[in-house]
């Protein structure tokens, strides 16, 4: 029985690492083919199948001018809005976390519980019922196809995620704490920042590592709010995949945009197992 | 504490989305009482028109929601069944266990709509890795696209490679942790393995699941950008779901008015049976 059971645990284990590492596996390796050894027949291992080239990867940092496809700008700006959105979204969400963890909000009907499920429940809107009074919403103020549109179109998809991350950790913060520290002469803001903040920095690591996350892999608004002034990393992949897919230059951006928060998990996995996640994600 | 600190703390975070979204829902029911379209681009008033055609003159919506349903239905069961079961073998002690959770963890990581761009050439039918190493075996090309039955379950098993280790972290996290008291008192009783997680380790992981289930479903809800690429709802109407309908009527056929009723009654759709699911597993789990 056990014997089994062991045998069936890594079996499945092993299966299930092929299948998260196949799609890596065959990017690499297609990123490396150009026309011949991507549409004659099915290529596997360079030199073996195929005679490798450079050319997938090329093109990503020359010219549109010059034929190539220049993701350096899609990733820079898809860097910019991520980072801007997450932090904002992290101040204030943590500011309302706080808020709502410690003092009792009543106005008619509405209780904390209310405020708290009103800001998660914008993760139930689907980006398309967003996406058209935005786009004319945007028109209206200018900021249709620029940075800071999307900065505050982000904003919607993320300050929900960084509210419910942090209300949960502060409702596990003792609150003796900030009595103590206004005991000892501290005004609210003094209790906040100087002694509930440092104690919660593993919340406000994984509540950013999620902002970042769902910032960055974010693909609709982009898609439907920014044209040819602005374009982020997804967009500009996506277009890549049109009728005569260039799938070595295809499967080269792919990697080269998944890259930056495959570190992430590798954090996430530290934090974990040092048991500081357990607290941060109920 | 004094009662004007407390609004110092709450109100930027709040009036900054209310803010952002005010505009945005108030246009949303507007339009729906619009007939604004590429014809007539503006703000006329046509009363409940819209609704009145979605309800009685649009089986293609209802459709394409209860496809949605079965999709986000079964990736999530899926999810969370895989989630649930990796998490639990790298719980305790295992070989190579942190190299196992950080691969286990990287596809949630990775941005879906790209992934899936490298999907479509992976399940390409002439031309695509899986067809090919199945036809070595002898297995005939499948139609991982262009087949309405088998495009959902392509969908599908991409949806549970990208999502799968959103559960498998809250699920870890809170398997983490649980207190040891219980699985003390389950080895001294000298409980099977079968029977200790079906009295201990599943009751102690109801809310956590429950949570997680939840938030998973909303996320599964708005498939999008998988479909988007994937197939484009296609082949037919096989794969689209409601957002992507709502996508084709208000951003291709500039039905404006009528993508903003869709859009109205589906969010409503979806904020009562999102309630309603909440509460029945609530019921159903913790009782347990």
């Amino acid at each position: 029985m056990s014997k089994l059971y062991t045998f069936l645990k890594y079996f499945f284990i092993t299966f299930w690492t092929v299948f998260v590492v196949a799609p890596f596996l065959w990017a690499v390796s297609t990123s490396f083919k150009d026309f011949q050894s991507v549409n004659s027949k099915v290529t596997y291992i360079p030199w073996l199948d195929f005679e490798p080239t450079l050319e997938g990867w090329r093109v990503l940092i020359k010219s549109p001018a010059k034929g190539g496809v220049d993701i350096v700008e899609p990733y820079f700006n898809s860097i910019f809005v991520t980072c801007t959105a997450s932090l904002i979204s992290i101040v204030l969400g943590t500011l309302a976390a706080y808020a709502l963890s410690r003092f009792t909000f009543k106005a008619g009907f509405v209780r904390n519980n209310d405020i708290t499920f009103f800001f998660i429940s914008q993760r139930i809107m689907p980006p398309i019922v967003l996406s058209i009074p935005f786009f004319i919403f945007l028109s209206t103020i200018g900021l249709l196809d620029s940075l800071l549109g999307l900065v505050v179109v982000y904003i919607v998809l993320l300050m929900p995620i960084a509210v419910w991350i942090m209300v949960d950790f502060f409702n596990r913060v003792p609150k003796e704490l900030d009595e103590t520290a206004l005991i000892d002469g501290c005004n609210p803001y003094q209790a906040f920042y100087k002694v509930v903040l440092p104690n919660s920095i593993p919340g406000l690591i994984v509540a950013g590592m999620f902002c970042i996350i769902f910032g960055w892999i974010d693909f609709f608004f982009a898609f439907i709010l920014t044209f040819t002034e602005v374009q982020l990393l997804p967009v500009k992949v996506v277009a890549l995949n049109s009728s005569i897919t260039p799938w070595w230059s295809l499967s080269a951006s792919a990697l080269v945009s998944v890259a930056p928060l495959i570190i992430v998990a590798f954090i996430v996995e530290r934090y974990l197992s040092k048991g500081n996640l357990s607290g941060a994600l109920k | 504490m004094n009662f004007k600190h407390k609004f110092v703390f709450l109100f930027p975070g709040l009036f900054v989305l209310i803010g952002i979204l005010i505009f945005p829902i108030i246009f949303t029911i507007r339009l729906s009482l619009s007939g604004w379209n590429s014809y007539t681009p503006e703000m006329n008033f046509i009363g409940i028109t819209n609704y009145i055609r979605l309800f009685t003159d649009d089986p293609r919506f209802w459709e394409s929601f209860f496809r949605l349903s079965f999709l986000s239905v079964t990736t999530v069961v899926l999810q969370y069944v895989i989630g649930f079961a990796l998490a639990m073998m790298v719980w305790r002690e295992i070989k190579f266990k942190r190299f196992f959770r950080v691969i286990f963890l990287v596809p949630m990581m990775t941005t879906p709509v790209i992934m899936t761009v490298i999907w479509r050439t992976f399940f390409h039918e002439s031309l695509g890795p899986v067809n090919d190493l199945l036809g070595g075996l002898g297995v005939k090309p499948i139609l991982w696209l262009s087949d309405p039955v088998i495009a959902k379950f392509t969908v599908i098993i991409v949806e549970v490679w990208q999502w799968t280790p959103f559960m498998f972290l809250l699920l870890l996290a809170g398997l983490l942790s649980l207190p040891k008291e219980p699985f003390l008192a389950a080895a001294i009783d000298g409980a099977s393995p079968f029977r200790k997680f079906v009295y201990v380790t599943f009751p102690l992981m109801a809310p956590i699941s429950i949570g997680a289930i939840i938030i998973r479903l909303i996320e599964a809800s708005k498939i999008m950008d998988t479909v988007f690429v994937l197939t484009s709802g296609g082949p037919g109407t096989a794969t689209e779901t409601s957002s992507f309908y709502i996508y084709i009527k208000g951003l291709r056929e500039f039905q404006m008015g009528y993508a903003a009723t869709l859009s109205f009654t589906y969010l409503v759709i979806m904020i009562i049976s999102l309630t309603i699911i909440a509460k029945v597993l609530t019921k159903l789990m913790i009782k347990e």
